[in-house]
């Protein structure tokens, strides 16, 4: 039959000969090149001391934004955890008190907000999801841990910096 | 017998011991660097400096792991298989020559545990043991694919064994005697066995690569159709005492190899140096000689290891019956009459 994608490549099936039932200059062949490639540049990345680029789309840890005056964005409205396919995602939500509304933008506010990050997938759904554009996965690589209850992230660890504390930081390191 | 000379050959097994198990420790480091670097990876580089300290690490942790004894075992068999296949393997080291004999504070050491004139003989002994840990192993676990293992292990050894021994008779033709000493001192100069016996080394290479169990021809282990064969069911410092077992066996074919074909400890230029350095000090280049060759041999091995895929099984047997044993008789026929010829010119 004429070949569909014109790549097919019909092999001849024929009895091996002397040398090729050897094996020997075969595997003479294959060694040579295993060796040359003990001379090439390593693939390899150190991965704490050097990091590989992330893609454009690159999916990392979640974080918690503010909005342009350090606000907290996310209103509990839940519809990230409702669309999270591993049901990752827990929150208790509150109500914002007088004298509260430089903290959180919205009426309602996320008291506590926890992300179990050995269910996540990191599927980006509850990105997608978020009406208040107040969860984003753009992160660092999850780091590992020894106990089942560090991978339950909280507030402390989602939550971005708030912007005068980002800038002294940045004022020090300069 | 003198006391002084127990005590001598008490000292050299002691080294010769802890000289083993460090090289077959650090077989299994050097096993992971090789294998990185043919695949253009760094590998281990952790513990310690380039990753030096990985096996005191592999060590610690095979220790700490559970000690699991399958219920339906026989569980002295169980126990019995890898302490017969590490000391069985242990077992080759006593008769070969490490270097010539050394002056030691007036007294003129061998650096041979023991010559005795069936020395390859005794070795055919040993290697041929060192299947029955692999069965015992295999057996005892109660497991099919232990037992399928071990029967591929006892039916893989058997066979390579008869063409090793042919090639051997080849070399006996050229040397004419069974003693590793004397075979190693006929070498000296540039009469490496290899010059004459080029045929009769690859099949021996071939065989060693069978009794050693290493791929290509692992089968009694082969991950992908026994997940692990005769160890499946080992765990912890058993299973250790496996790997360790593989990498002394390892590392007694290399000094073999290089003790009947490379020369042994000699090399070009021997007796200026040794005439240079008296008599302490030369004889220990020669031991640093025997030890480049043998680990030369050992990435050899893991050379192929990260080269060649494995065989299947009936290309193993098709190889050992149908090309290594006519080849390794005709090679016998044809030394044979080639040393007639000369001896009679
Ligand atoms: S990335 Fe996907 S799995 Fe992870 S928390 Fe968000 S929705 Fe859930
Ligand atoms: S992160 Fe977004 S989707 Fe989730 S509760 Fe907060 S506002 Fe709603």
């Amino acid at each position: 039959m004429e070949s569909l994608s014109g790549r097919k490549k019909v092999l001849e099936q024929k009895p091996m000969n002397f040398w090729e039932r050897m094996y020997l200059p075969a595997i003479l062949k294959g060694m040579g090149i295993t060796f040359m490639h003990m001379f090439k540049k390593k693939e390899t990345i150190h991965y704490p001391e050097q990091e590989r680029e992330f893609s454009e789309n690159w999916r990392g840890m979640h974080s918690l934004k503010r909005d342009e005056e350090g606000r907290e964005r996310c209103t509990a409205c839940g519809l990230c955890a409702l669309s999270c396919p591993a049901e990752a995602i827990t929150m208790i939500s509150a109500e914002r008190e007088k004298g509260e509304e430089h903290l959180y933008r919205e009426e309602k506010y996320a008291a506590v907000y926890e992300i179990n990050m050995l269910r996540c997938i990191f599927c980006g759904l509850c990105e997608e999801a978020c009406p208040k554009e107040a969860i984003y996965l753009d992160g660092p690589i999850v780091p590992a841990d020894y106990l089942r209850k560090d991978f339950i992230y909280g507030k402390d660890k989602l939550v971005e910096m708030p912007i005068k504390e980002l800038e002294a930081l940045k004022g020090a390191t300069v | 017998m003198e006391l002084a000379f127990i005590i001598e050959k008490l000292i050299l097994v002691t080294i010769l011991f802890v000289l083993t198990l460090s090289i077959a420790a650090y077989s299994t480091w050097a096993e992971r660097k090789v294998a990185a670097w043919l695949q253009d990876r760094v590998g281990p580089n952790r513990a310690g400096i380039f990753g030096l300290l990985q096996p005191l690490a592999d060590g610690g942790k095979m220790f700490f792991k559970e000690e699991i004894i399958p219920s339906g075992s026989n569980k002295w068999l169980f126990i019995a298989g890898p302490s017969l296949a590490l000391l069985v393997s242990f077992l080759g080291t006593a008769v070969i020559p490490f270097g010539q004999n050394i002056e030691l504070f007036g007294r003129v050491v061998p650096l041979q545990v023991t010559d005795i004139n069936v020395g390859i003989l005794y070795i055919f002994g040993v290697v041929s043991l060192g299947v029955y840990g692999i069965m015992i192993g295999g057996w005892a676990s109660n497991n099919k694919y232990s037992l399928m293992g071990a029967i591929r292990g006892a039916s893989q050894n058997i066979s390579y064994e008869i063409a090793m021994g042919l090639s051997i008779i080849a070399l006996l033709l050229v040397t004419n005697t069974l003693s590793f000493k004397e075979i190693a001192e006929q070498q000296h100069g540039w009469h490496w066995n290899i010059i004459y016996q080029p045929l009769g080394f690859i099949i021996f290479l071939v065989c060693a690569f069978a009794e050693t169990n290493r791929v290509p021809f692992d089968l009694p282990e082969c991950e992908t159709e026994l997940i692990g064969g005769y160890n499946t069911e080992y765990s912890g410092f058993k299973m250790g005492a496996y790997m360790f077992a593989e990498y002394i066996n390892m590392f007694v074919s290399s000094a073999v190899m290089a003790t009947l074909y490379f020369g042994g400890y000699n090399y070009p230029g021997m007796d200026a140096v040794n005439s240079a350095l008296g008599a302490t000090w030369g004889p220990v280049i020669g031991i640093v000689v025997m030890f480049m060759k043998i680990i030369a041999f050992i990435f050899f091995f893991m050379w192929v290891r990260w080269t060649v895929p494995r065989f299947r099984y009936d290309q193993l047997m098709d190889l050992g019956w149908k090309v290594l044993i006519p080849l390794a008789i005709a090679n016998i026929v044809i030394t044979a009459i080639v040393i007639t010829v000369v001896d009679k010119l």
